[in-house]
């Protein structure tokens, strides 16, 4: 039977060749679909970890009800205590103090006037610690424009916008002006030691990256810091196990008359990331579902015009003593094999077309250029993600489509009536 | 010459019950601006979660210069700040930049307390600043106070309106309330420890409180010493003056 079959659709391509390529295409647009959603979701998870929640994040309970102000005054203190039992509490995580202020960056001219003046919302992050992470993280080998990365406490980073806007060169001594932890006037000269490319258009109009000493000597904020965040080692995000340790730490930290208590937020919990959390885990589900009624759609379309132009054939092997259940099951097995193949060629036309976006990315920055305000953290540049899952999931489409649409069409074979099959072959 | 004394006495309570709210204002601001003043004082500023104490010393002439040198605590000590007219600059040691300080950042805190550069800034007589209403008097634990309710003259001030309980003794303003336009009670400030200080009595202690903080607790600015009408060199306050 199988061999009648194989010999059937390499012999008739008119049966197999439409089919195989509409499976193909379908199941390539299904897999690229899958792993442009999950790239652009975990690229924004990861971007908005890196930027704003971790994978988790502790602060003190006063801080997060006003986060939105960045309230240093607020901020964690006795930070080294406090990470270095987290390093034994969470192992699974890797924990990291992180400063996030605003203020005005000033650039002197030669008698130490103003020349420029502009808003600046920095970051203070562990840089210069022998295990930090944080390069890797920010991913600035890739991201940093000019200059060298941050090797004293007092280098800094700048956004590439925000230099061009203030006219700043590498080397440059610019002050942060803004208030310390005590809400006091505070003035700090940082050195430009490097600009960035953040690609996450409005963000790097203003940004600027210090380390956390640095970030410390400005704000006065000595072993204190506004968050600690928490990364899982393989930086991927596991809502499941954030939301575990989230309600450990939290149920822990449960004295509500102290405003100054330890609190403990997963990324879902960030700005609408939940919803996004969730929309990616049911997403599969969701393109899988249309791309299925569509291929069964077209399949099924595909199979009665086929059924029409082998009208002939059915009759013939009906007539020579085929049940109609043997050239149904025929008919499915055909389309087992065609899906099969469909999914092969579809699969290896997908992969490689995702991985070349993994790779390369497609630049949406000039859609975002206009964007002036964002409370989401989203990169320009869209990667898609090669999952493991890709490489199966369009078996879904590319088989069950195909068999479902000819199980739909080859319902007429059972609607031949067997004594009108020879006054049609007499015809 | 104890009747004496009773009579004036009496007629000077009941002459000053007579003055008229213009009047009021203008005995208020002179009493707490002069020609000119050097002082020493140390604010407390209770934040939400410490006690911070900054000491400084001022040397102020009229209502348009003034020079500050912070004394302590140590990160403070050495941050210079100059007004002159309507421009202020402040000077930090670290950083050995001067900054001129405008646009927002004159709404940000001073040295963390509950006042701001503008609140430093604006210090002309309020008789300039404002048009006075005289709302009534008050008794309060045994001392008598007019209420008087002041509206902006001009756009633009931190305050459009204030009220304010003057001491009919002391003319001074020993409450105030500061207002928003929309009424938003935005500030209080009060003051005690009063002393006859060369022939004018004035405030030992200021206690200002941001009431959109939550949680204020205030600031304190206590008076240690001051000195009324010292002659200061006009070179006290050159801009070259913060470096040094």
């Amino acid at each position: 039977m199988l061999k009648f079959v194989l010999k059937g659709i390499l012999r008739d391509r008119s049966r197999s060749l439409f089919p195989i390529i509409v499976v193909s295409l379908i199941v390539a647009l299904v897999i690229f679909n899958r792993g442009f959603l999950v790239g652009t979701m975990n690229g924004m998870f990861r971007d908005t970890a890196v930027i704003s929640s971790g994978h988790v994040k502790i602060m003190t309970h006063a801080y997060q009800e006003e986060s939105q102000l960045l309230p240093n005054d607020l901020a964690l203190m006795n930070v080294d205590e406090i990470v270095e039992i987290l390093h034994v509490v969470y192992p699974d995580y890797f924990w990291s103090p992180k400063i996030s202020f605003a203020g005005l960056l000033d650039l002197p001219d030669d008698q130490g006037e103003t020349k420029s003046q502009g808003p600046v919302m920095a970051y203070g992050v562990d840089f210069l610690s022998q295990d930090s992470r944080q390069y890797e993280l920010w991913e600035l080998e890739k991201r940093i424009v000019s200059g060298r990365m941050i090797q004293n406490v007092d280098d800094a980073l700048v956004g590439t916008k925000l230099a061009e806007k203030l006219g700043l060169s590498l080397g440059d001594q610019v002050t942060y002006i803004g208030t310390t932890m005590n809400n006091a006037f505070t003035t700090f000269n940082f050195t430009v030691v490097g600009t960035f490319n953040l690609g996450m258009g409005p963000l790097d109009k203003q940004m600027m990256l210090v380390d956390i000493d640095g970030a410390r000597m400005a704000l006065d904020m000595d072993d204190s810091a506004s968050e600690i965040l928490g990364f899982k080692h393989d930086l991927y995000y596991d809502d499941k196990s954030s939301i575990k340790i989230r309600d450990q730490f939290n149920a822990s930290h449960s004295d509500t008359t102290d405003i100054f208590r330890s609190s403990m937020i997963a990324l879902r919990d960030a700005n609408q990331m939940g919803t996004m959390i969730d929309l990616v885990d049911i997403s599969v589900f969701i393109i899988l579902g249309i791309f299925l009624l569509i291929a069964m759609i077209v399949l099924w379309n595909m199979g009665i015009m086929s059924g029409l132009r082998r009208y002939g054939e059915m009759g013939i092997r009906l007539a020579m003593g085929e049940t109609k259940g043997q050239v149904y099951r025929s008919l499915i097995l055909e389309s087992v094999i065609i899906g099969t193949i469909g999914t092969i060629f579809g699969t290896l036309i997908g992969l490689p077309l995702t991985y070349y976006v993994q790779e390369v990315g497609i630049d949406y920055s000039a859609a975002f250029e206009n964007l002036n305000t964002s409370t989401l953290i989203m990169s320009s540049v869209f990667y898609t993600k090669v999952t493991p899952d890709l490489y199966y999931i369009g078996i879904i489409p590319g088989i069950l489509a195909t068999v479902f649409g000819t199980m739909l069409a080859g319902r007429a074979i059972y609607k031949r009536e067997m004594a009108q099959l020879f006054k049609e072959l007499e015809t | 010459m104890r009747h004496i004394i009773l009579i004036l006495l009496i007629s000077s309570v009941l002459g000053q019950n007579d003055m008229t709210v213009e009047e009021i204002i203008k005995a208020m601001d002179n009493n707490l601006n002069a020609k000119s003043r050097v002082l020493t004082s140390k604010m407390v500023v209770h934040g939400r979660r410490a006690t911070r104490t900054i000491k400084s010393r001022n040397w102020v002439v009229g209502t348009d210069l003034a020079f500050t040198e912070y004394l302590s605590p140590p990160r403070e000590a050495g941050t210079k700040m100059l007004k002159v007219g309507d421009k202020l600059w402040t000077y930090s040691p670290q950083t050995d930049r001067v900054i001129q300080i405008s646009g927002h950042m004159l709404r940000q805190s001073v040295m963390g307390s509950d006042m701001s550069y503008n609140d430093m800034m604006e210090d002309q007589p309020l008789a300039d600043r404002y048009t006075t209403t005289l709302e009534g008097s008050i008794n309060i634990n045994g001392r008598d106070y007019w209420i008087v309710v002041m509206d902006a003259k001009r756009k633009g001030l931190s305050y459009p309106k204030r009220r304010a309980w003057i001491d009919k003794e002391y003319l001074l303003p020993m409450k105030e309330e500061l207002y928003a336009k929309s009424g938003k009670l935005l500030k209080t400030a009060t003051m005690d420890g009063i002393k006859k200080v060369q022939g004018r009595w004035f405030p030992s202690r200021f206690i200002f409180k941001d009431e959109l903080k939550r949680n204020s607790k205030g600031t304190e600015w206590i008076i240690e010493e001051i000195e009324f009408d010292r002659e200061i060199p006009d070179s006290r306050f050159l801009k070259a003056r913060l470096r040094k």
